[in-house]
């Protein structure tokens, strides 16, 4: 894909006014389409997340989460998250079926009633445990979730990233827009900037500390998201990432999240 | 007694092997806004209740065990002073099987104001007139995956009784029940080995469950009867039933709708109960991050009024806030209404946690315009506030 339009864009300047040139919504959707392929086929993982809330006036709470997730051929992700702190809620469970456009489908289990509850997957712009992330910040990135626009290319660090525009294509998102930076080696999400629905700038969120798994998968080890409105800021590390676990489908069913851990 | 010596046996046990530890330790204080019918029942009172649990792991995590235990210590209360093994739990993961030896808890349902195919536990009903709480079941339990559903086998070789207020405790019944003098249909009485079965399935925004289970019923009949002192009290008869339940829950845009029915088949009678209705959410009301859920259930019980259920033709309103905040605050209010007598009761549940350990609940509950005949009418003068400090660790 990447060389055909390598040999176009060569004859493209060869031949200008003979081939018509790609428009940035193609390019964008271009570099969305190669990032999700690159980062198929890695089957299933587990991390755990250690989060770190940070208000204006400096002070820290901490979530420890345990997530796996399951890759699905044709649809979004299966994934459940395990809440381990704060203490009263520890053995909480979130099990997300994401779809893309489509709603997910979500079940939370409450460890003091021993109950699975269907709940809605519709607050896509709501705080995730109080956090600065939204649980759309946080769902699995279907290329269908956006269209794009491809800006610039730029340094980005140590890197060369590709500037690209977002627009949610899913309903009740919280944002207008958001304006990505992509490596165009590993197509790692190394920065990116959330806008509004009045359209001025809410978030920032930035990654850092990328490590490579099984010699292909890029994986942030920070992500920290500040929100640039009321001060606050989350600070995301990730730890004890482990690929093609074993897990199976059975692990994601609603019905096995009573299990004891 | 004997129950509290085998808790400490297994807590000494527990301590040899090494395992994530975790629960709650909390503080109750309760406050009734009337007089108390009786001289021998209180007006306020502070109880204290532990929650443990320990869980592990061998052979890669397709064994794990649990064991989990409450204890409420109560200086006023004899009825709410109790100890009970929530979960003993030994459970095997085998590829599409998992199988659970031992004592647990488990929630059948997805009705929000009553629970009618949640048949397994026994109601701990000394800790809530909800029926939310549950006493420790013994089981043999095996879970089967399919693609097509999820099947579970049950085979319950114990029956454990329900907990009644004592003649001190409040929100009983006008005659004490005197749990020695229990009853049973069945010439097995405690040791009469029930059994259960389930099926569920997601077929996209629908969850559907159907349940059935023969036995002996959890909800006791209560008698009026004389005590040894000839003294007349209540007197709780446990029948053999058998029952079919579905329960389903469909989610639809901002719309969860949810039913929950049964038919119940006993030599006393069989009747058909069911419980329908609706939670529709508003997302981020106010330009806050505050989720609002408004909730209207219906009840209908198809036994004679003096039989049945207190939600025998009920609605119940409610309206849940969750402010998506640092200290995951929620305030649940809800109210009963019978539709036949009009009778109303009304319930508000707010929680907060403070810090990384704490968390606090407030409960407040009134009863008001009960007629004399509903099921309800013991507990009229029993309005109350309570607040909870647990700490969690």
């Amino acid at each position: 894909m990447f060389r055909q339009n390598f040999l176009i864009t060569i004859l493209i300047l060869a031949a200008p006014l003979a081939v018509p040139a790609q428009t940035p919504e193609e390019k964008g959707l271009e570099i969305a389409i190669a990032a999700d392929a690159y980062d198929k086929g890695f089957t299933d993982f587990s991390a755990n997340m250690i989060m770190t809330l940070k208000n204006k006036a400096g002070d820290t709470s901490t979530r420890y989460i345990r997530i796996r997730t399951l890759e699905v051929d044709g649809d979004g992700d299966k994934s459940l998250s395990i809440f381990d702190e704060p203490a009263d809620v520890k053995g909480t469970k979130m099990l997300t079926y994401s779809h893309g456009l489509e709603p997910d489908d979500q079940w939370l289990y409450l460890p003091a009633l021993k109950k699975v509850k269907r709940i809605s997957s519709r607050n896509k712009s709501g705080p995730f445990m109080g956090s600065t992330f939204a649980y759309e910040d946080l769902g699995s990135q279907e290329v269908e979730k956006y269209t794009y626009k491809y800006l610039r290319n730029e340094a980005c660090g140590e890197w060369e990233c590709y500037v690209v525009e977002r627009y949610p294509a899913y309903e009740f998102s919280g944002y207008t827009r958001q304006v990505a930076w992509i490596d165009t080696e590993g197509y790692r999400l190394v920065k990116a900037e959330f806008y509004d629905r009045k359209k001025s700038l809410l978030k920032t969120l930035t990654a850092s500390d990328f490590k490579q798994y099984l010699g292909h998968y890029w994986r942030p080890g920070r992500m920290n998201m500040i929100n640039h409105q009321t001060g606050k800021s989350t600070l995301l590390e990730w730890k004890d990432y482990q690929f093609k676990t074993g897990l199976a489908e059975r692990d994601f069913r609603s019905q096995s999240l009573e299990r004891v851990k | 007694m004997r129950r509290s010596g085998l808790a400490v046996g297994l807590l000494l046990i527990c301590a040899e092997v090494s395992a994530e530890f975790s629960g709650n330790v909390a503080v109750e204080a309760q406050l009734f806004s009337e007089t108390a019918r009786f001289d021998e029942q209180y007006d306020d009172n502070v109880t204290a209740s532990f929650k443990p649990r320990w869980v592990g792991e061998w052979n890669q995590g397709d064994d794990l065990w649990s064991l989990e235990l409450f204890l409420r210590a109560d200086d006023k209360d004899g009825g709410r002073e109790h100890a009970d093994l929530r979960e003993a739990l030994w459970l095997h993961l085998s590829g599409d099987n998992e199988w659970r030896v031992g004592i647990n808890t488990m929630f059948w349902g997805v009705i929000e104001s009553k629970h009618l195919v949640d048949v397994i536990n026994q109601i701990d009903q000394v800790e809530g007139i909800d029926g939310e709480e549950k006493l420790g079941q013994p089981m043999l339990h095996l879970k089967r995956y399919r693609e097509w559903g999820v099947l579970d086998f049950l085979v319950l070789p114990a029956f454990r009784e329900r907990t009644f207020q004592q003649k001190e405790g409040r929100l009983r019944p006008l005659l004490v029940v005197e749990t020695d003098l229990v009853e049973y249909e069945s010439s097995d009485e405690d040791r009469h080995v029930d059994y259960a079965l389930r099926f569920s399935q997601t077929y996209g925004g629908l969850d559907l469950g159907l349940s059935w289970f023969k036995g002996t019923s959890r909800d006791p009949v209560l008698q009026v009867g004389l005590d040894d002192a000839g003294k007349p009290v209540l007197i709780p008869f446990y029948q053999q039933m058998t029952q079919v339940g579905v329960d389903a829950q469909l989610i639809y845009a901002d719309w969860i709708w949810r039913l929950e029915a049964i038919r119940r088949e006993a030599n006393a009678g069989d009747y058909n109960a069911y419980t329908a209705g609706f939670e529709y959410t508003f997302f981020g009301i106010l330009e806050t991050a505050t989720d609002l859920g408004l909730l209207l259930e219906y009840s209908y019980d198809g036994r004679d009024k003096d039989e049945a259920d207190p939600l025998d033709d009920d609605v119940f309103l409610g309206a849940r806030f969750a402010f998506n905040d640092e200290q995951s605050s929620e305030i649940l209010a809800g109210f009963f209404i019978d539709a036949g007598n009009r009778g109303r009761s009304f319930r508000v549940e707010a929680n907060r946690r403070f810090g990384a350990s704490w968390k606090g609940t407030l409960e407040l509950q009134t009863f008001s315009n009960i007629d004399a005949d509903d099921p309800l009418a013991a507990l009229a003068e029993d309005d109350y506030l309570l607040l909870e400090m647990a700490y969690y660790f």
